[in-house]
C-alpha cells in the first residue's frame, strides 16, 4: 500500500487591521514590493489589505496598526485578540498612541467644539456631530496594550519594510523575531 | 429638504440597513440606508465615524514641526500634507511663492515637485491596482474570496507585477527626495534639506522609460475596461457635479504642485478661473452635519444646495485646458472623445482619469530628472523674517497653501505667533471636498440597485465600489484598509429583527 504523500506544510494565516492610525504602517508593509509575491507563497492572508475577507478568522499572526480613539476601536481590537495566536503592536500609534495621542492633554468636548464650531469658514450655527451612528470618542487615545495582551511590538513610524520582512521571516521559520541593528528605530 | 434622500421625513417608520464599515477603503466610514415598506430607499448617508482633531492639537506646537507632524494625517499621501504645510509655512519664514522678492530656490522647487509627482504616482498605482482593480477585472458580483490583489496576481500576474513596481517607483522617488518612503523630512519651511544624490538619480533615470511604458499600458487597460461595458462605466454612480481643481496660471494646463483655483459647472462651462488659494475663505464655506465627522464644503456664493463640487482625477482631467506632457495629453483627448463631447460624471470614469494622471506624473518625473537644479544649488531661501522674535512686525504671521493631492485639492492654513508657536490651523483635505459628491454617488447607486430588491452581497458591494472610485482614502479624515465583516441588519421600527445579512470571514453571505 502506497503511503499518501505528506500534506503540504500549512501556510501561516496573517491578519492586519488599522485602528486610529494613518495607514502608513500598512503602506510600509506593502513596501516589501516584489517580496509580496514570495510572501503569499508561504502566508495566507486573512482579513488584510490584500484580500477581501471581511472577518478575522482563526489566525496565527495579527498585525495591529493604530491606537484606540473611540469605542469601536476597542471592540475591533478585542475581537482581533480573540482570533489571533500572536498579536503584534505595529508602529508608534499602536505602541504608545503615536501622534493622535497629542490630543490627550486637551478635553475632548473642547476639542470637538474647536474643530466644528470655531474654525474659519464654517456656516452659521454649526454644531458638534452627535448622531447615534457615530461611535463615542474616548476621552484619551490609548495604546493597545492597555486593553489587550500583546506578544510583540514592531517599533517605528512606520517600521520599515525591511523590519516587517525580517519579523515575518523569523516568525515563519519558527524563530523568535529579532530586529537587528538598523531595523529597530522609532521615527 | 435640501438634498434628495439625505434625510427621511419619518425615519421612525423605516427599516435601517447599514454597511458598517465601508471596506477596501482606508477609512472608517459606514453607510446607512433607510428603506420604506416597499423596499424603496428613503435615506442614504455616508458617515465618517472617526475623529482625530489634528487641527486643534497642532495649535501650540512650534511651526517647524508641522510639516513632519501633519504627514501622520495620512500614510497614503503623507507627501501632500508635508508639502502643503511647507508651502504654507514658506510665507511664515518670509519666502514668497511664484515671483515675489524672496522666492524659493530653484533646487528646492525642483526637489519638492519631484517628491510630489512621486507621491501622486504611488498613490494612483495603489488605488487602481491594489484596491480597485479586483472589482473591475472580476466584476462586482464575483466571489469576494477572489476580489483582492492576490487574486489579481493569480489571474493576471503581469498586471499585478507592474502595479506593484509602478507603486514602488513612486515610493523610491519619495525616498530619494524625502529621505524615507513614508513620513520623510525632505521639505522644510523655506526650502528643502537635501538634493538628489547621483546614485538615486541614476537609479530613477534608468527605470523611467520602462515605467512610462507601463503607465501607458495602465491607461490602455482602464480604457479597455471602459469600452468593454460603456453603459455601465458611463452611468454607474453618475452624479453631475461642478469641478474644482488647481490649474497652471495663465494657460490652465494640468498642474498638481502649485496653481490657481478653477471651477467649472457640471456642463463644462467655466464658472471661475484664476482664483488665488490665498483667498480660499472667500470661495469656500463648510457646513457641519450631525451624522458625520467630515464637514461639507461648498462654494459660498452658491450656498450648500447648489454650491457643492467634485475634486480629484475626474475633476482635474476635465477642468484643465490641456495636459502639458505629450502622452498624457493624447490619453486625455481619447478620454474626452470617448465621452462624445459631454462631461463624464460616472464614478468609474475616475479610474480612467486616474491612470491618465499616473502617466502624466511619470512623464513629469522623467522631465524633472533632467533638471540640473535637482543636484546642485541652494537648499533654502534666506529672507528677512516677518514678525516673530527679531522680526519687523508685531503679531501673528499667516500662511495658506494648496496642492493637488492624489485624491484632490488640499488646503492648509496656519497662523503663527511671535513665540513661533502655531496659534491656528485649518485644513480642508481632498476627501472632505468630495463629501457631498460621494454621498450623492451613494444615493444614485442605492436608488438604482436597491429599490424593492432583495439584498445581496453584490448589491452592497456596488455602494462600496462607488465610494472606492472617489477615494479609497477616507484616511485623511480618518482610516483602515482591508475588508471588515459586514453585518447588515434590518429591523422594524419597534426593533424587531427582520432580516440580517452576514458576510463571514470567507466573504460568504449568510442570512
Ligand atoms: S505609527 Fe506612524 S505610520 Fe504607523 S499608523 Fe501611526 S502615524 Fe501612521
Amino acid at each position: 500500500m502506497n503511503a499518501a504523500p505528506p500534506p503540504a506544510p500549512r501556510k501561516l494565516r496573517l491578519a492586519t487591521v488599522s485602528l486610529a492610525g494613518c495607514f502608513g504602517c500598512h503602506m510600509s508593509f506593502l513596501d516589501i514590493d516584489e517580496r509580496l509575491f514570495a510572501l503569499i507563497e508561504r502566508v495566507e492572508f486573512d482579513r488584510s489589505p490584500l484580500t477581501d475577507l471581511k472577518a478575522v478568522g482563526r489566525c496565527d499572526i495579527g498585525l495591529v496598526e493604530g491606537g484606540l480613539c473611540n469605542a469601536e476601536n476597542v471592540q475591533v481590537l478585542r475581537e482581533f485578540r480573540a482570533h489571533c495566536k500572536t498579536l503584534v503592536a505595529v508602529g508608534a500609534c499602536a505602541i504608545n498612541g503615536g501622534l493622535p495621542a497629542q490630543r490627550n492633554h486637551l478635553r475632548i468636548d473642547e476639542l470637538l467644539r474647536a474643530v466644528y464650531q470655531q474654525r474659519d469658514g464654517l456656516a452659521a450655527g454649526a454644531q458638534v456631530p452627535d448622531d447615534p451612528e457615530l461611535p463615542l470618542p474616548l476621552n484619551r487615545v490609548h495604546p493597545i496594550h492597555e486593553v489587550v495582551h500583546i506578544d510583540y511590538s514592531l517599533p517605528g513610524c512606520p517600521p520599515s519594510a525591511d523590519a516587517f520582512w525580517q519579523f515575518l521571516t523569523d516568525l515563519m521559520a519558527g524563530r523568535t523575531p529579532q530586529l537587528g541593528h538598523g531595523l529597530m528605530h522609532y521615527d | 429638504m435640501p438634498f434628495d434622500l439625505e434625510t427621511a421625513a419619518h425615519p421612525e417608520r423605516l427599516r435601517r440597513v447599514a454597511i458598517d464599515p465601508v471596506s477596501r477603503v482606508e477609512g472608517h466610514g459606514k453607510v446607512t440606508l433607510l428603506l420604506d415598506e416597499a423596499g424603496r430607499v428613503q435615506q442614504a448617508r455616508l458617515h465618517i465615524v472617526e475623529f482625530r482633531g489634528f487641527e486643534q492639537f497642532i495649535v501650540g506646537r512650534p511651526y517647524w514641526e508641522v510639516p513632519v507632524m501633519v504627514q501622520r494625517l495620512c500614510g497614503i499621501c503623507p507627501v501632500s500634507h508635508h508639502l502643503a504645510a511647507s508651502k504654507a509655512l514658506d510665507a511664515v519664514v518670509g519666502v514668497t511663492g511664484r515671483g515675489g522678492a524672496h522666492p524659493l530656490p530653484a533646487s528646492a522647487t525642483a526637489m519638492r515637485r519631484l517628491m510630489h509627482y512621486g507621491q501622486v504616482m504611488q498613490s494612483h498605482a495603489l488605488h487602481f491596482f491594489h484596491l480597485a482593480s479586483p472589482d473591475l477585472l472580476f466584476g462586482f458580483d464575483s466571489e469576494p474570496q477572489r476580489r483582492h490583489i492576490v487574486g489579481v496576481a493569480e489571474a493576471h500576474p503581469e498586471i499585478a507585477r507592474q502595479g506593484v513596481l509602478l507603486r514602488q517607483y513612486g515610493q523610491e522617488v519619495i525616498r530619494a527626495t524625502a529621505g524615507k518612503r513614508i513620513h520623510g523630512t525632505g521639505s522644510v519651511p523655506g526650502g528643502v534639506n537635501r538634493l538628489l544624490s547621483d546614485d538615486d538619480h541614476a537609479l530613477l533615470k534608468g527605470q523611467a522609460a520602462e515605467r512610462i511604458a507601463w503607465a501607458e499600458g495602465a491607461v490602455a487597460l482602464a480604457a479597455r475596461l471602459h469600452e468593454s461595458e460603456p453603459a455601465l462605466y458611463r452611468h454607474f454612480g453618475e452624479v453631475p457635479a461642478m469641478m474644482l481643481s488647481l490649474v497652471r496660471p495663465g494657460d490652465g494646463a494640468m498642474e498638481l504642485y502649485d496653481g490657481v483655483l478653477r471651477v467649472r459647472h457640471a456642463d463644462g462651462s467655466l464658472l471661475l478661473d484664476g482664483h488665488s488659494d490665498q483667498r480660499y475663505l472667500d470661495l469656500i464655506e463648510e457646513e457641519v452635519r450631525p451624522w458625520s465627522y467630515m464637514k461639507f464644503p461648498y462654494l459660498r456664493a452658491l450656498g450648500p444646495e447648489r454650491g457643492w463640487y467634485r475634486v480629484g482625477p475626474l475633476a482635474r482631467v476635465q477642468n484643465c485646458s490641456h495636459i502639458p506632457t505629450p502622452r498624457a495629453e493624447a490619453a486625455r483627448q481619447a478620454f474626452v472623445a470617448a465621452a462624445g463631447g459631454a462631461v463624464a460624471h460616472g464614478a468609474l470614469s475616475t479610474h480612467w482619469a486616474r491612470m491618465i494622471e499616473l502617466l502624466y506624473a511619470m512623464e513629469v518625473i522623467a522631465e524633472l530628472l533632467d533638471e540640473p537644479a535637482l543636484r546642485a544649488g541652494e537648499l533654502t531661501a534666506s529672507a528677512p523674517r516677518q514678525g516673530g522674535p527679531g522680526g519687523d512686525s508685531e503679531g501673528e504671521r499667516e500662511g495658506i497653501a494648496s496642492i493637488e493631492a492624489p485624491c484632490g485639492t488640499l488646503i492648509h492654513h496656519y497662523r503663527v505667533g511671535r513665540d513661533e508657536l502655531v496659534t491656528h490651523c485649518n485644513l480642508i483635505v481632498s476627501t472632505t471636498h468630495n463629501n457631498q459628491a460621494m454621498n450623492e454617488a451613494v444615493r444614485a447607486v442605492a436608488r438604482h440597485y436597491f429599490d424593492g430588491r432583495a439584498l445581496t452581497e453584490g448589491l452592497l458591494n456596488r455602494i462600496e465600489v462607488a465610494i472606492r472610485a472617489y477615494d479609497p482614502c477616507l484616511s485623511c479624515a480618518t482610516h483602515a484598509l482591508g475588508r471588515m465583516p459586514l453585518d447588515v441588519q434590518l429591523s422594524a421600527a419597534d426593533g424587531r429583527p427582520l432580516d440580517r445579512l452576514l458576510r463571514d470571514g470567507d466573504g460568504r453571505c449568510t442570512r
